[in-house]
């Protein structure tokens, strides 16, 4: 029998990486919280990759830390390999990427949760959401306990309708042997809130006793270890390898003569998988000229012999994954632990949600993670914050926060997901960002962490720290402008080797920094009064020295871009009605319903002049 | 929508031709029209239909300035859906400008660049094509329509665009790809490919540009100033291209102290000819004022018609000359053919264009008119290939050259490629700006497309 249980500000569906960032922020902002998941014992899991991080991601991870989030400091001190990618390539484009002790990381999170004010953690599957002529929202659960909030976050993740594929044998499913949620999605549809299918996959995990690694090439962590989080005063180690071994022609033989096989092939997923994580069987279709395909061996955890295949996802029947996973070198006696799968889930159109990450149609609820197209932790993680912050201030009767393009990847991120939805799950890449050079992962403190100080999650310990750092950074910039190094042999000998022009007089270190082939540290031995600074506030110096034109030209986009983000369109315009407007971006308008001219002009399909249109018909009124 | 204000300007070409319409348009337009216009009869044309028109003559107060005739259109049948007044008044400059001010006294306010455009489009009365070419005009140079013959061209020039952005983009999808998947076997593509490709998009969208221009000489003609040290026949060439006296003539040095504005055709070209005053030292005050204008129009002219006298020595005032169109377009023009020559043609060694002409006999026009053409680059000029349309499309790609140079000096400085593809797309997105799609997805879908990357 029903029962009213408890009265909430914020409730929020799923505790996965979503769930958990929103349910902190809107907690540690004063709101009485609670946070449902269907096990316990998978509190922040890592049900696809044993990994934090990587290309564009790991910009994300830092984001969130440095508007105060946890993400970053669970990594951290969960870390068993870490590397920071791209070096060589550019400050932009560097991203760090760790391997993670899987259950730690689930721990860790789970305490950090039991032990939050404000916080309740409740092992239960929610399987009604309504609302009331109040606007008070009632969520019962399987056992008919029925709670009120304020708001809602639903951050479902893969649970929603969660159906597993493997061959053609499928159940409905949660990931990693989960229940999934399976009556919320109709009480959701009740509501009037539009669903649709989306799918991923996961790898074989292996046992690595079974697994010969003497044929594998090993990849180490790096020497010079970076955290994430920037608050992080603790050590990482890198106590774990990944190795690296390939398919070949065997491999994709047995594949193709299966290909029947396989449910995606079959015609039985009607969901839409990633384009960006294919299956193998999706690799060796679309990309039949490639003679093989690599895949990476990790460790999943710290306490397990558990090993992830990454680039091996699958759909294809047992049977099969083993005959070709028995192909490749290293792996002819792996043990099978968990079998590769595909999932398919119920999602929502991101183009129903505000910038706040609050349904357009539904005052006080709100979407992030997986529910909200995109895939991907971090990119959950990221989304999970801003929908808790935003829940809490609108209990707390503040404008939400919007982070826009130009100050973030979580702003690209949200704006992309908002503004141009999406046709497949969304993952975050730097090549989405047109501001990348301002949007570096070294400086997520300086562009959010004031910003997460006024929000009210950065604590003073943190924004002492922060204000020391940003101290030292000018200090130093300031000497930099003013110390002159003369010309000796030593320095000479050393800007010829670098292929830059010697030195006839003495010049101030500024205008040596500028040259592309000289850093910081080949400048060390030769400035002589250096002081001892930390890494971190050399490398803002340097970036600011090196990439200072290409910086203020970001800037002035940025301040063009924003020119166009203050035009405020109103939410109720029925753009059929605006004369001259291409019917397309007609449409697409009344879809999306921006909420800026900037927004607009970001919509496929409406066009520089239907922005004419727009802003001639804003100056007109 | 109504617009509260009446606008009013002159909607013919600046130019001497048969006749100069005044447009009025706005909800006041018919009321001034009756305070400048006094039809013939007993008329009142506060009472005109729409599609009628009257004859009379237009006053300025009590001043009759020219006869003309008057045309009523009736909201919404109108261009612009408003009420509309249309003066036609004999051509020319100078009357046209009278019967604007005029009117502008009778309490319109002047048009903006497009204004009646945006008014028709803002009254649902131009169709959606039209008003897509008429709003990228608007913001670029006022109200211009692009020729017929241009926007037949259209299609040839974007498929031009597109290519050159599709090189682009192959290669910023290949960079993304090896720098979002550094995983994955992707090699790095090499600053040699990288040079070779820009510089050749470089290349094709400078051929663009260079072409745009000369187009534009064709179509939109070319502000072109008419300079020389005084009496040297300046005026006499002008009144000789204009086909009809203009410009007061008399053999005192110093008569043309304006600056005369007309338009003429020259061969295939259009030239918005400016007169000016002889160029000299000189202390009368109010001809001072007239050098340091010719002056500054020479500066801004895209075309200088450098007067000699072949009559006369060469002197100083001829070297200032000279001087003035160092870097410009010039031609120069040794006048006075039909007197005896003392003028030492070699120093005009410095122009690239020089022809002998008689402006007061007439001889030497196609010479003339040859030497113009080939100065501003359309001699040569193709009409069948690629033309960018009109100015927007110029600008984009005069941006998208602006970007790749920038990502060309990049690569060249050895400055890391996350700033080079920066300024790559940079390029992309003004390129694509017509199809008005995004740089970063054009990339992000052609990497998925391209590359086999991923878990």
């Amino acid at each position: 029998m029903k029962y009213f249980a408890e009265k909430l500000d914020i409730a929020v569906i799923g505790a996965g990486h979503a769930g958990i960032e929103a349910a902190l922020a809107a907690a540690r902002l004063g709101c009485k919280t609670i946070i449902f998941a269907i096990n316990l014992d998978s509190v922040g899991n890592m049900p696809c990759n044993p990994s934090i991080g990587g290309t564009s991601k790991g910009h994300l991870v830092r984001e969130i830390d440095a508007l105060g989030g946890e993400m970053g400091i669970a990594a951290d001190k969960n870390t068993l390999q870490t590397r920071m990618l791209n070096t060589g390539k550019g400050p932009a484009v560097h991203s760090l990427r760790a391997q993670i002790d899987r259950r730690g990381y689930c721990a860790y999170m789970k305490n950090v949760i039991e032990n939050q004010q404000n916080l309740q953690l409740k092992q239960a599957e929610i399987v009604s959401l309504t609302r009331d002529e109040d606007g008070l929202w009632h969520l019962l659960t399987r056992l008919e306990a029925e709670y009120t909030a304020k708001c809602v976050i639903l951050a479902t993740g893969t649970f929603l309708g969660g159906r597993i594929f493997v061959g053609d044998i499928s159940y409905d499913s949660g990931p990693d042997g989960m229940f999934p949620a399976t009556e919320l999605a109709q009480s959701l549809k009740n509501l009037g809130v539009q669903l649709r299918r989306f799918k991923t996959g996961t790898p074989p995990r292996l046992n690595r006793n079974s697994i010969d690694f003497s044929v594998m090439e090993p990849q180490y962590g790096d020497e010079h270890k970076v955290p994430f989080s920037f608050g992080f005063d603790g050590e990482i180690v890198n106590s774990e390898a990944c190795y690296v071994t390939y398919t070949n022609d065997r491999t994709k033989q047995i594949i193709l003569d299966n290909l029947h096989r396989s449910p995606l092939y079959g015609g039985k997923i009607d969901g839409v998988g990633p384009r960006y994580c294919p299956s193998i069987e999706d690799k060796i279709v679309r990309f039949a000229e490639k003679e093989r395909h690599q895949l990476f061996v990790e460790p999943c955890g710290a306490d397990t012999q558990e090993m992830y295949l990454q680039g091996l996802s699958s759909s294809l029947p047992e049977d099969v994954q083993l005959e070709f996973l028995h192909t490749i070198p290293g792996l002819e006696k792996a043990q099978v632990m968990r079998t590769a799968y595909a999932i398919e889930y119920d999602c929502v159109d991101p183009l129903s949600l505000r910038s706040s990450l609050e349904f357009r149609d539904f005052d006080g609820l709100y979407g992030a993670g997986q529910f909200n197209g995109s895939s991907g932790y971090e990119e959950a993680a990221a989304q999970g914050l801003v929908a808790g912050i935003n829940a809490a201030r609108k209990i707390k009767g503040k404008e939400p926060v919007i982070l826009d393009r130009a100050g973030s990847y979580i702003g690209t991120l949200i704006d992309d997901l908002v503004t141009k939805g999406c046709t497949d799950p969304y993952r975050m890449m730097t090549s989405r960002s047109e501001y990348r050079l301002l949007l570096r992962q070294d400086n997520a403190d300086r562009r959010l962490t004031p910003l997460g100080r006024e929000i009210g999650l950065i604590s003073d310990e943190r924004w002492e720290s922060f204000n020391k750092k940003l101290e030292l950074i000018e200090q130093e910039a300031e000497r930099v402008r003013k110390v002159v190094i003369h010309p000796s042999d030593k320095l000479n000998e050393m800007l010829v080797s670098r292929e830059t022009s010697a030195l006839n007089i003495g010049v101030r270190m500024i205008e040596l920094l500028r040259r592309p082939q000289v850093s910081y540290a080949d400048l060390a031995e030769f400035d002589t009064e250096r002081p001892d600074l930390p890494y971190e506030v050399f490398e803002q110096v340097e970036i600011s020295i090196k990439y200072e034109g290409y910086l203020k030209r970001q800037e002035a986009q940025v301040a063009e871009m924003r020119r166009l983000e203050v035009r405020k369109l109103p939410e109720d315009i029925d753009y059929s009605k605006i004369v001259g407007l291409r019917l397309e971006a007609i449409e697409k308008l009344n879809k999306v319903r921006p909420e800026n001219i900037g927004q607009a002009s970001r919509i496929s399909g409406v066009s520089p002049a239907d922005i004419s249109v727009l802003l001639i018909r804003l100056q007109g009124e | 929508m109504k617009n509260s204000s009446t606008v009013a300007a002159v909607s013919t070409p600046v130019a001497a031709g048969g006749i100069g319409v005044i447009r009025i348009s706005g909800s006041e337009a018919i009321d001034i029209a009756a305070k400048v216009f006094r039809p013939g009869g007993k008329k009142n044309i506060n009472e005109m239909k729409g599609y009628t028109a009257a004859h009379g003559t237009v006053y300025d107060g009590d001043k009759a300035i020219d006869e003309a005739v008057l045309l009523v259109f009736r909201a919404p049948h109108s261009y612009t859906g408003e009420d509309v007044a249309e003066i036609s008044c004999h051509g020319g400059v100078y009357v046209v400008g009278r019967v604007l001010r005029a009117i502008l006294n009778a309490g319109a306010q002047p048009a903006a660049p497009g204004e009646f455009t945006k008014r028709a489009f803002l009254n649902g009365k131009l169709d959606l094509t039209k008003a897509e070419a008429v709003m990228s005009l608007i913001s670029a140079q006022g109200e211009q329509s692009a020729g017929a013959a241009m926007s037949a061209l259209e299609g040839a020039l974007s498929s031009k665009i597109l290519a050159a952005a599709q090189t682009l983009i192959t290669d910023s999808a290949y960079l993304a790809a090896w720098v979002d998947y550094p995983d994955d076997e992707i090699e790095e593509i090499s600053t040699e490919k990288l040079l070779a490709d820009y510089t050749e998009v470089l290349s094709q969208l400078e051929n663009l540009l260079s072409n745009y221009d000369a187009g534009r000489a064709v179509t939109q003609g070319v502000d072109t100033v008419i300079a020389g040290k005084p009496n040297v026949g300046k005026s006499t060439l002008m009144n000789y291209l204009a086909g009809f006296k203009r410009s007061i003539v008399t053999d005192i040095a110093g008569t043309t102290r304006d600056v005369v504005e007309d338009t003429v055709r020259l061969g295939n070209v259009v030239l918005h000819l400016a007169d000016t005053a002889g160029i000299r030292e000189t202390g009368n005050e109010v001809e001072k004022i007239g050098v340091d204008f010719a002056v500054g129009r020479v500066e801004r002219a895209s075309l200088v018609l450098a007067v000699f006298d072949l009559s006369r020595e060469f002197d100083d005032e001829d070297k200032a000359v000279i001087e003035l169109c160092k870097n410009k377009c010039a031609v120069a023009i040794i006048n006075k053919d039909d007197l005896d020559p003392k003028f030492d043609k070699t120093q005009l060694d410095c122009f690239r264009h020089q022809v002998i002409i008689s402006a007061k006999d007439g001889t030497g026009a196609d010479k003339l008119a040859h030497a113009v053409e080939e100065a501003l680059g359309t001699d040569s000029i193709d009409t069948s290939a690629a033309l960018l349309a009109n100015e927007r499309q110029r600008q984009c790609c005069e941006k998208a050259a602006e970007c790749l140079r920038e990502a060309i000096e990049a690569l060249r400085m050895n400055i890391t490629l996350d700033a080079v593809t920066v300024s790559t797309e940079g390029a992309i997105t003004e390129l694509l700006t017509m199809t008005g799609e995004k740089a970063n997805e054009a990339v992000v879908n052609e990497v998925f497309s391209r590359f086999c990357v991923g878990k």
